[in-house]
């Protein structure tokens, strides 16, 4: 399902920046990595949640106030040049190395791994894990399927939609990261200390229950 | 969910992944190597660039599936390639080699002149062009999971992505300011399924991620689709006919993605070399964006 109309110049959810009233303090915003994908869809969920959010296509929009990031579905190389040309990259990786919440699906969760089995490239590395890209191959091996999401000894989701466009999963878990799903043997969601990371697009559905708990990070 | 309705729906949902995005126009391994390396969300894969297909003149046909393959291999972004107007046969292979898109092309010679592709019948994605909504929600009504602006393919010129995009844009403005009740008339004027006008009615957009396309040269061209509400943006002949690709290729992906930040722009457009030699919207002798109405 596409984002709504308002999304696609939407740049800050209606509370972030709003001088009249309801401006959040310092580090109540999420963040949104904006330079390519399917941010906007994930601005539409934190808006079912009444989370302030910000878009963050350059270092300007990266301040104080940005207490958490997104970072979206989209293509890992495009989105691996832009945090290049922007300067982006250090200021994320230094926030996430200090502790900052951090949440990235299917692309993003490639920009956090440590390592790629099928890419020379490492970003973030901030995810103790090597994570294979286009793993279910291309868009014919796209498909959707629901699955539990283990977030402690005794917090789950259960029947969580999970959707895999060309997605990719994790070929080997490191001793820092803990496992949240897996799909049909293979591992596609891990959580490590602040940092949360799925194969799959959890902002493709309407179902919120994740970046609630992300939200709760 | 049927299996087709959730097929089409997880084609709908690529065309999310690759918003904010270029998507440009290679003819070899090595151009879709340098598409990559400079941001390209996805490629198109083609054995002639609109600009030669318009210079070169004849039939032009879907690309040798040898050639798609090779580009396939040589890089790991969604690859889409072209089919004539009307080819059934040319999409199924298409899709037996697996392709990502399918984008069923007024820049080839229509195999049909009436009927478009039955698209709800593939498993793989379609995208289509328009230069109107009605256009568009016909396309969308015979399963295309993604629409593109028209424009004037291999011109260099972009006023006719321009004019679409405003067309389609002031359209959709016009349907969502209608009375429930008007829907019914305006669907038929359209020529269109009234479900399809009901959701643009109703949701003031369309249905599936809409880009730019046709006539693209530059990062500030870009930048101007983006303005009008493109969602993305096709770059063909605008790259691999200019002086300096590798360079021009890497403005276009960063003005697309900071399309408002003007000092960014001014940078970019900086020393980009030659452009592709322009021709204007009255020089040229096939009015591509009229196949396929």
């Amino acid at each position: 399902m596409v984002v709504s109309a308002e999304y696609i110049t939407r740049e800050h959810s209606r509370t972030d920046g709003d001088p009249s009233g309801g401006t959040p303090g310092s580090g109540e915003v999420t963040g949104i990595l904006a330079l390519q994908g399917a941010f906007a869809e994930h601005a539409a969920m934190l808006d079912r949640l009444g989370a302030p959010w910000r878009l963050v296509r350059d270092l300007d929009d990266l301040d104080d106030s940005i207490g958490r990031l997104i970072l979206p579905g989209g293509e890992s190389t495009t989105q691996g040049k832009l945090l290049k040309s922007t300067g982006l990259m250090e200021p994320i990786a230094a926030r996430i190395a200090d502790g900052m919440p951090v949440f990235g699906t299917c692309a993003g969760m490639i920009l956090l791994a440590s390592h790629l089995d099928n890419d020379p490239n490492v970003y973030f590395a901030a995810l103790d894990a090597t994570v294979r890209r286009n793993a279910y191959g291309r868009q014919l091996g796209s498909f959707a399927t629901t699955a539990t999401l283990t977030l402690g000894d005794d917090s789950r989701i259960a029947d969580f939609p999970v959707v895999f466009i060309r997605g990719p999963f994790v070929a080997q878990v490191g001793s820092e990261a803990h496992v949240v799903a897996e799909v049909d043997g293979n591992v596609v969601a891990l959580r490590q200390g602040n940092v949360l990371a799925t194969a799959f697009h959890p902002e493709l559905t309407e179902d919120t229950r994740l970046h609630e708990y992300f939200l709760s990070l | 969910m049927t299996a087709t309705a959730n097929r089409n729906e997880l084609n709908k949902n690529l065309a999310q992944m690759l918003k904010g995005g270029v998507i440009m126009d290679v003819t070899t391994p090595e151009q879709a190597r340098i598409a990559e390396d400079a941001g390209a969300c996805a490629v198109m894969a083609l054995e002639r660039i609109p600009a030669d297909i318009r210079a070169a003149g004849g039939v032009s046909r879907m690309s040798d599936p040898a050639m798609i393959k090779g580009i396939q291999e040589a890089v790991s972004i969604p690859v889409m390639a072209k089919v004539r107007i009307g080819h059934i046969a040319e999409a199924r292979i298409l899709q037996a080699i697996e392709i990502d898109y399918i984008d069923e092309s007024e820049v080839l010679s229509p195999a049909d002149d009436v009927y478009h592709i039955d698209k709800r019948m593939f498993d793989v994605p379609f995208v289509c062009g328009a230069k109107n909504l009605g256009e568009a929600l016909r396309r969308i009504g015979e399963g295309a999971a993604m629409i593109r602006t028209k424009g004037e393919p291999g011109t260099g010129d972009v006023i006719q992505a321009v004019r679409h995009m405003r067309t389609m844009n002031r359209e959709i403005g016009e349907l969502a300011a209608l009375r429930d009740d008007e829907v019914y008339e305006a669907a038929k004027k359209l020529a269109v399924p009234y479900e399809l006008a009901l959701y643009v009615h109703e949701n003031r957009r369309l249905p599936v991620v809409n880009f730019a396309a046709g006539g693209v040269a530059t990062p500030a061209d870009a930048a101007l689709m983006m303005e009008l509400g493109a969602e993305g943006v096709f770059v063909g002949s605008g790259i691999f006919k200019s002086g300096d690709p590798a360079k021009r290729a890497a403005a276009i992906v960063q003005a697309t993605a900071n399309w408002r930040d003007a000092d960014l722009l001014a940078r970019l457009s900086e020393n980009l070399g030659e452009a592709m030699v322009g021709i204007n919207e009255d020089e040229i002798e096939t009015i591509m964006a009229a196949r396929g109405e």
